[in-house]
This record gives structure tokens, sequence and C-alpha cells, in this order.
């Protein structure tokens, strides 16, 4: 049974896009056969990440309005063979996007895949709530900072009620939170919120917490998901949290902070 | 027990039961149609969340009903977004009723707040063994209330079993009862109840509020952030918060 998963956060520049084509590699690495369509309609970011942005023919409006078939506009990742990539339309706007071709489209990748991975825009209209509204499972994307949980928590609201879902009052949406860019050491020093903090407020299941690291901008620079990037601390927590979307239970890492001098001697031990 | 007819094999269409419910009652005191709507419509703007759609009693107990243009009022109101359904009172012939679309509720039925006269509650007690009027039920939510949603437990009070989020808002005619930490805004007695309270197991409000009395969180004082707590009015010092339990 294919699932369909939607990548949220309300709040814009957490780390949506970068987690939807990170998600999406490692779910095909773990030999699931995947596709990553991009929602963000006039923004289009994701093929980029994903580094075929010279390969892009035919996009998701164009498969709406039946100008172009499926096959045609998915691209094939050139790394991961059960990989591809919906790529979204640069020069439309959100309302190009109908629910009935949305779901015309979801229906047609459901069945030729195991995941279908939504990359949401930022927001709450229109386009956003396209992306949430077939989703079986939903990965809130959270930067430990006040405005970021807020609008969390505002997007978990929504899930828990616009959604197709809610509306035929199944089984709720599955939600799962993702702490991005967290670094431990402002943590310490009171200028971030703690995952403890987030998780008391948004008090949802903790998918995993990737560190603020230089390697996502550098593997964004240069179109590879960072999971690929095993060598890197961001890359390998990627790694664990789809592992623990699989069902696997692994420890959190990544959330202390290095020891070094002072630190070292007040947490020693 | 009422015989079934013999055909009756397949599922019943409806079952007829009484209900005790909690409505609101507009009591009028003039029978000058245009003075009512006018303040009904100032109402309405100032609560329109509570008050549309709600369900109304109109009672004419304080007016002579025969002079009151009923079908325009009742008309007016639905204009308006409220819900008329009965009457309540003298001086109003069915067939008025009918043509405004309203039903009759006998004066006497409805409880009185403060039991008015000795003869009525003589007369209740020697009624046939009826249940008495139940407690109005509590709503109880049990996920988180997240940003941005409003939930009203309307004539009852509002049990919430997880936290109430950093602008969501939560409001009840009686208590609110939020066994979580309390982020957003809370209001008890929203239709004027002063015996009602809200309690919340951390306070990190950004309102509370009962019976209209309300206090923002730039003014709580600062050992009371983040404790269990009780909100509710005092007669002489007005709205208090109170720390409950041990910590």
């Amino acid at each position: 049974m294919s699932r369909i998963v939607v990548i949220t956060s309300g709040k814009g520049g957490v780390g949506k896009t970068t987690t939807a084509a990170s998600l999406a590699a490692g779910l095909a690495r773990a030999g699931h056969r995947t596709a990553v369509v991009d929602f963000d309609v006039g923004l289009r970011n994701l093929d980029l990440v994903m580094g075929c942005e010279r390969r892009v023919v035919f996009d998701f409006v164009n498969v709406i309005n039946g100008d172009a078939r499926l096959n045609q506009a998915l691209i094939k990742d050139k790394r991961l063979s059960n990989l591809s990539i919906l790529p979204a339309s640069q020069t439309r706007d959100k309302d190009a996007l109908t629910p009935d071709g949305v779901e015309r489209v979801l229906d047609e990748l459901r069945a030729d895949f195991d995941y279908v991975i939504c990359d949401s825009p930022a927001g709450i209209e229109r386009g956003a709530h396209l992306a949430s509204y077939h989703a079986d499972d939903a990965i809130v994307v959270t930067n430990p900072e006040v405005s970021s949980v807020r609008d969390s928590d505002r997007v978990l609201g929504l899930l828990a009620s616009r959604t197709r879902r809610a509306e035929q009052g199944d089984d709720p949406v599955r939600e799962h939170l993702l702490l991005t860019r967290y670094d431990p050491q402002r943590v310490k020093k009171g200028d971030m919120l703690s995952v403890e903090d987030v998780q008391e407020i948004l008090a949802i299941n903790l998918l995993g917490v990737i560190p603020e690291s230089q390697s996502v901008l550098n593997a964004s620079n240069a179109g590879i998901p960072v999971v690929l990037e095993d060598g890197e601390d961001a890359g390998q927590a990627y790694n664990d949290a789809i592992a623990r979307y699989l069902g696997e239970d692994r420890p959190h890492r990544f959330l202390q902070a290095e020891r070094r001098g002072l630190f070292g001697r007040m947490f020693g031990g | 027990m009422a015989s079934r007819p013999p055909d009756a094999s397949s599922s019943e269409a409806f079952e007829l039961k009484g209900r005790m419910a909690t409505l609101t009652v507009v009591r009028v005191l003039t029978t000058d149609v245009d003075a009512l709507i006018r303040q009904l419509t100032e109402k309405l703007e100032e609560a329109p969340r509570l008050l549309r759609g709600a369900p109304m009693i109109l009672d004419l107990d304080g007016v002579d009903g025969g002079a009151l243009d009923l079908q325009r009022l009742a008309g007016e109101m639905r204009a308006l977004g409220a819900a008329p359904v009965a009457v309540r009172g003298n001086g109003v012939e069915p067939g008025r009723l009918a043509s405004a679309g309203l039903g009759v509720l006998p004066a006497e039925e409805e409880r009185e707040a403060n039991g008015q006269s000795a003869g009525r509650a003589a007369r209740r007690e020697a009624a046939p063994a009826s249940p008495g009027p139940a407690a109005a039920a509590s709503r109880v939510i049990d996920s988180p209330v997240r940003s941005g949603q409003q939930i009203y437990a309307r004539g009852g009070s509002l049990v919430v079993l997880g936290p109430v989020g950093p602008g969501a808002e939560v409001l009840a005619d009686g208590d609110v009862h939020i066994y979580g930490a309390l982020r957003g805004r809370a209001l008890a007695g929203v239709q004027g109840n002063a015996g009602a309270s809200i309690f919340c197991l951390g306070l990190e409000a950004e309102l509370v509020s009962v019976a209209g009395e309300y206090q923002v969180s730039e003014r709580f004082a600062a050992e009371l952030i983040g404790r269990p707590a009780r909100v509710h009015l005092d007669e002489q010092a007005g709205l208090r918060i109170e720390a409950f339990g041990k910590s």
C-alpha cells in the first residue's frame, strides 16, 4: 500500500525542500519506489536541490492541464534508479493547481510508487492546502525558535481538520516532527529552544533532529540531497530519521554540544 | 410501549427522545421590533461566533405578546443569522406562531435561575416524577488544541486532554479544564457565569477571562508562570489567578 507523505511547516526557509529531497533519496536508496513532487508552483526549487534542473521539460501544471502525460514530466534520478522527480512550474502560480487535477496526478503516482513525497510551499493557503490534502503521513519541519514552532502548531491543527482523512473520518494523518538547523551550542546558551521545549509544545512524535551544518548548504548548491553525504553529520541525521520513519528504533544523535574546554569540565562524566 | 406495525422489519427511520438542551433565551422587553433588531444586530457584531446560528428562545413574559409582530421579528432575526426556534410566554395564538415558524414552550417548564415563585416550585414537585434537569454535558477534546483553532463548549464546560497552543482559543459557558499547558487564550463563563473557573496544569496563557473580566499575560505574577493554576472571579478582588498543587 503506497503512502503519500507531505513535508510541511507553515513557515518558509526552515528546510522543507532539503527534507523532501533527502527523504525521497533515502527511501529510494532503501529500495522503495519513490516519487517527489514539487508543489511550490512559481517558486520551484526542488529540481535544483535534486540536481536535475537542466532536464526539466514538462512540469506538474502541464500534467494537470493535460499538456503532457505523467511519464513525460517525471524525471528519473541519475543516482538512484527507483527515484523520480515531478518538478513544479516556474512560470505559473498556485492557482494553476486544481483539486481535481492534484487528486488525479496523485492517484496515478500512487499506482506506480511506494512513497509519494509532496514538498509543500510555505504558508497555509491554496498550494499548501492541496499539498497536504491527500497526505497519509506528515513531516512537520520546524526550527528551534518560537515563530517556527507556532506556525507548526497551526499547521498541525489544519492537518487534523482540513485533510481528506479528517473530512472523511478516516484514521488521522500520522504526524512526525523533524527539528532542523539545531545548534546545541546556542541551545545551551539559551538562544534557541531545546528539543524538549519544542516537543513539549507540539506534542507529536519526534522523527529526528538535524544539526545546523554547512554541509546542508554545500549539498544544496551541488544539487545532491544531503542524505547521500554519508560523511556529514546532517546526512547521518537524515539517515537516522528515515530509518525511524521506516520503523527502525535508533537513538537520537547530535543533541549535545561538542565538549570543549570549560563545557567539557562542566558536563564531564 | 407502542405496538410496532407488523411490517416494521427494516430499521426505524427515527427515534423520539426528550433531551435537556441549553438555549439562549432572548427576554423581549419591548414590542418595538425596530429597536429589538437594532440592538440584536449590535450584539451579534460584538460576538458573531457565539451567537450566529445559535438556537434562541423568545421569552415574552415581560411584554404583551399579542402586540408584538412575531412574524417580522423572527424573519429579521433569521436574516441576521440567529435561529429563533420557539416562544415562551403568554398571549400568543398558535396560528401566529405557526406563520412565524416558531414552536411554543409553556412558561413554567423552563427552570428559573433563582426559583422565583414558591408556587411554581411546589407545582414542579407535585408533577409526576420526571428526571430533574440534567447538568449540561461537558465537551471533551482529546487532542492538543492547535494555534488558530477555536473551540467553544456552548452551555457547559470544556475539557481539553492536552495542551492549548499559542494563538489557540478555548471558550466555555461553564468551566475550562486543561490537562496540559495553556499557552493560548482561555475564556470561561462567556455568557456571564461569574462562578466559572479556568484550570490548567501549566499557566503560560496569552489571556485568561472569566465572565468578561480578563487579564493578559503581561500582568501575570512571575511566580505563577508555568505552574498549575486556577483562574476565577472574586467578588472583591476581581479576576484572581492562584497556583494549586505542590511544586
